[in-house]
């Protein structure tokens, strides 16, 4: 075939349903031969960050951010009707009655797949974060321009 | 129809049958046909979707009983 198509996805959202729509979307495009990279910033960093350990940043503030905000992909909550866990919880049972890949299972597939998952240098930047915050399938840090470039030579491009 | 594999999709959801087709296909040769049994209503589209996309030839589709059959034969390496 011809040079493969690009798809590029923002995922600002750390909550565990978008985050869903969003490894649903980049398994289902690598599998349809398109080149695929992710963008983690912001609250989506919480997505790929290491789910064991403690997170290590400088200063007062970015600690406080990173034990309430620690991240992780088992500790994903929904959007909505999360009600302490509560709902979460059900979700998840929901997602395994119909086997569906927990999005822990979503990012080991996704990375054998050779989808890129790279977190945005200014959010890690901000709220403290090195390379060794995020899991091994994570790639590098990037910035606004290398998203764009990506995104400017991408078929579709979502922000999630 | 006759396949040359089969691979089992019952009971998966949107996007894992694609995503195993997609996998599956790497052990197919070219010119073979694989059967893809399911029963995600979503795969009468996705299946002729993918196909578009990957250039793969989706011969057909078959619906018994809640259980639904696509045929798509490799068409490239």
């Amino acid at each position: 075939m011809a040079e493969k198509e690009k798809l590029t996805l923002v995922v600002f959202s750390g909550d565990l349903d978008r985050a869903l729509a969003a490894f649903m979307l980049a398994t289902t495009g690598a599998s349809m031969g398109m080149e695929v990279t992710m963008f983690f910033t912001f609250w989506g960093l919480n997505v790929i960050k290491k789910n064991e350990g403690s997170i290590k940043s400088k200063g007062i503030m970015r600690k406080m951010l990173n034990v309430m905000n620690r991240g992780g992909s088992s500790r994903l909550k929904m959007s909505k009707f999360h009600m302490f866990g509560l709902g979460t919880w059900m979700m998840k049972r929901l997602m395994k009655e119909v086997n569906l890949p927990s999005i822990e299972e979503f990012i080991t597939m996704a990375h054998q797949m050779g989808v890129k998952m790279v977190p945005c240098s200014t959010s890690c930047g901000m709220m403290g974060l090195s390379e060794d915050a995020f899991r091994s399938e994570a790639e590098g840090i990037a910035g606004a321009a290398y998203f764009l470039n990506e995104a400017r030579n991408s078929k579709v491009t979502l922000f999630i | 129809m006759k396949a040359d594999q089969s691979l089992d999709c019952m009971g998966l959801y949107c996007p894992m049958p694609i995503v195993k087709t997609a996998e599956k296909m790497k052990q197919l040769k070219k010119g073979e046909v694989l059967e893809v049994v399911a029963d995600d209503k979503g795969i009468k589209q996705d299946m002729p979707a993918w196909c578009e996309a990957t250039g793969h030839e989706c011969l057909g589709i078959e619906e018994k009983g809640g259980e639904i059959r696509t045929y798509v034969r490799k068409a490239h390496d």
